[in-house]
């Protein structure tokens, strides 16, 4: 639609943190191949008591949270019809793109017959009473719709570009390996025809794409709290509430927009880019209204069911739960004041108080207040750590390399932030 | 203008987050009991009957070890792999006897399985059809080819009874099925019953086995626990448990009457009724997000009309 707001980021792919992520996401794969080869008990510390470890907890259930900075920005854009909030939704799709993919990766990983998931394919094993097939459908179909969804950048890219890489890849060859020059340039004039083509039809109908984007996380996040909601006799009951799908569903808008200031914030200091305060600032304000709606169902429900005692009772649980509760509203306390919003600083602080918090929620619900009766422990072992510590390194990879590739990053010069001599690299970005 | 779209948006998140947030008051006010059906097949484990002998152990293996891929549990001192023993529960077993024992107490033997829930929460739970439970018989089965191995029966089965091969390649979830399809139709009844010496599994109908059980409580009222284990936990169970001790301590969890289903699948089901919620809000949000693109598009500079 709008690509003249985004850019390629320039620089080397091959940093020194390519290399670093590389490694982290080579040892993933071995402890895969173990997981592959002995069975699940040989990497995790998942038992028939805790049968969902942090690869279910992180990977799917927190890191989908995570990856809703796509879905909450879209809201504002389309929904609240913030346009100026549009230069931030590539890198917000992207990130949610690879949050779900990455999701989907290690929900293979977990499962122990990968080889029977085609059956939800089959009509015939369809199971409505399940959460589980509804989470399972729904995240699947989101991916492909964030695929779509990104599909103009690189289309554009495809057409606009000026295949540098490929042609510099070209000459490093040896003489013999070198494909024909000329065979080659009629090939890429054939793929910029194709983008070309398929990039305008796209436009026009991205926008019911977009709108499913809004609809499928509003069903998913919602049933990820309606998975747990089965566990009645093991999941504590300062959790284990009729709103686990509201409090899932808002849980994840405000950890998105906690997401989407600490990228900003974050790919502004690697990147050496300005900080698009203006944008992040009105995000800002948006995430304390949600979060005070949270927080006074969360009470209000503990209220209705008489567990407001279980939740100062300072015991393992109670305590886990006033630590989920602080966070939040400390963070979201933080954003009330507009002085704070409009200081980065501030508003990283707060970004990485909600989302330690509403992730922590997230822990507790899957996890921390799940207890399947005496006898049973669970603490994940090192491999299952190091496996999900790669399968994050593999998004930021990823991240690092596809915005150097494709434009996806806000473009500086439309915010008036960029320092006049930061347009010189700009001007060689958009060529 | 920015008011009216933020009246807008406040229209979709009702009509989209409204049946999320219904859905418990709506189960607050129901609290119907799901019907029991006594006609299944069930069975009755008499704890102060059995004596400990495990050869139900045995021939549940020996009957049921190809379909479930039941290997032995070797103990740590066993280095020449010459005994098979569990000590609970494994990928390797469908059923176990336990000894509950404690200085002063009287002891008792207690053997686990699957409970057989008349609105069992694994079937529920399953989200390809992997576990079922049969309408006419009541057996709560598992199959191995539909099954994706996402352990969700193990988070919703709250005896904790389903059990996975986490030391397997090719692992496969194993729990008791009454021996369907290795014993039960030829011998019209399971491999355990068929081989207690002491009479103390008694296999048959539901109705029958509570019959069974309510006469024992009134002939013998000082030698058990006057309650019936399984008639109402979560809905009522097809197995059903006598006993000389409190049950807790036999392991077998202290649950409420309602079945877990009941809870989770109004709440599932009010949200997704009839697909409804869903698709008013993709459309309420797809005429939102037009209009707004409409409106945006004429105006050439559009973030001066913010004006804040």
């Amino acid at each position: 639609m709008h690509h003249d707001e985004f850019q390629k980021q320039e620089g080397n792919i091959f940093t020194k943190s390519f290399f670093v992520l590389l490694t982290l996401v080579l040892i993933g794969v071995y402890l895969v191949g173990v997981r592959c080869f002995k069975g699940l008990g040989a990497v995790s510390n998942m038992s028939d008591g805790y049968p969902w470890g942090i690869w279910i907890t992180y990977d799917v259930a927190t890191g989908t949270a995570i990856a809703c900075g796509g879905y909450a920005v879209a809201i504002l854009v389309y929904i609240r019809h913030h346009m100026h909030y549009h230069p931030l939704i590539r890198s917000c799709i992207l990130t949610s793109m690879f949050g779900y993919a990455l999701a989907g990766l290690s929900v293979m990983v977990d499962i122990g017959r990968p080889w029977n998931a085609y059956n939800f394919f089959v009509p015939s094993r369809w199971q409505g009473n399940s959460v589980m097939f509804e989470v399972a459908l729904c995240v699947m179909a989101y991916t492909v719709v964030l695929i779509i969804e990104f599909l103009p950048a690189i289309l554009y890219s495809l057409e606009k570009s000026e295949w540098r890489r490929l042609h510099e890849f070209v000459d490093s060859l040896p003489l013999a390996l070198t494909p024909d020059k000329a065979k080659l340039a009629r090939r890429i004039d054939k793929v910029r025809a194709v983008a070309g083509w398929i990039r305008p039809l796209l436009d026009k109908v991205l926008i019911f794409f977009i709108v499913l984007g809004m609809t499928l996380p509003t069903m998913h996040q919602s049933a990820l709290g309606s998975l747990l909601l089965i566990a009645t006799t093991k999941l504590h009951p300062l959790w284990h509430t009729g709103f686990l799908p509201l409090l899932f569903l808002i849980n994840c808008i405000y950890i998105g927009y906690s997401i989407v200031i600490l990228e900003s914030v974050i790919s502004a200091y690697a990147f050496k880019r300005p900080i698009e305060v203006k944008e992040l600032s009105g995000v800002a304000r948006i995430i304390p209204w949600l979060t005070v709606i949270w927080l006074s169902v969360v009470l209000g429900d503990l209220a209705y069911r008489h567990q407001l005692s279980a939740a100062f009772r300072f015991d393992f649980y109670s305590c886990f739960f006033l630590l989920e509760f602080a966070l939040i509203a400390l963070g979201s306390g933080i954003l009330f004041r507009q002085e704070n919003r409009w200081s980065p600083r501030w508003l990283f602080v707060s970004a990485v108080l909600i989302v330690l918090g509403g992730a922590l929620y997230r822990f507790n619900v899957y996890l921390i207040g799940f207890n399947p009766g005496a006898g049973w422990t669970y603490f994940p072992s090192l491999a299952e750590v190091m496996v999900t510590v790669s399968i994050v390194a593999f998004e930021l990879l990823a991240y690092q390399v596809l915005v150097k590739l494709v434009p996806v990053l806000p473009k500086i010069h439309l915010h008036g932030h960029g320092k006049p001599g930061k347009t010189k690299s700009e001007q060689k970005v958009t060529a | 203008m920015e008011r009216q779209s933020r009246r807008g948006f406040l229209k979709a998140v009702g009509t989209g987050a409204g049946a999320l947030a219904l859905a418990p008051v709506a189960l607050a006010s129901s609290g119907a009991p799901s019907q029991v059906n006594n006609e299944e097949l069930g069975m009755l484990y008499d704890a102060t009957k059995c004596v400990g002998c495990k050869a139900c152990m045995a021939a549940c293996k020996r009957v049921n070890s190809e379909q479930g891929t039941l290997e032995c549990d070797r103990a740590a001192f066993d280095q020449d792999a010459l005994w098979d023993a569990p000590t609970d529960l494994t990928g390797n077993n469908r059923t176990i006897i336990k000894l509950y024992k404690e200085s002063g107490q009287p002891w008792s033997y207690v053997k686990l399985s699957c409970m057989h829930c008349q609105n069992p929460a694994c079937v529920s739970v399953c989200p390809v059809r992997a576990l079922t439970k049969d309408r006419r018989t009541g057996i709560v089965d598992y199959n191995k080819d539909a099954c994706i191995g996402c352990r969700y029966c193990q988070i919703a089965c709250p005896f904790n009874i389903p059990k996975f091969q986490w030391d397997r390649a090719l692992p496969q979830i194993v729990k008791c099925n009454f021996c369907k399809g290795t014993f039960l139709e030829k011998n019209g009844t399971t491999a355990c019953a068929s081989v207690c010496p002491s009479g103390a599994i008694l296999f048959g109908q539901r109705k029958d086995l509570l019959q069974e059980a309510r006469s024992r409580l009134q002939l013998n009222p000082g030698k058990y626990i006057q309650t019936i284990y399984g008639e109402k936990e979560v809905g009522g169970v097809n197995h059903l448990y006598l006993a000389g001790v409190p049950f807790a301590k036999l392991g077998l969890p202290t649950l409420p009457e309602a079945a877990p289903p009941g809870f989770s699948e109004k709440i599932h089901h009010t949200i997704y009724k009839g697909f409804i919620a869903p698709i008013v809000l993709y459309t309420t949000l797809c005429l939102i997000a037009l209009r707004n693109m409409k409106r945006h598009e004429p105006e050439p500079q559009p973030t001066r009309k913010e004006g804040k």
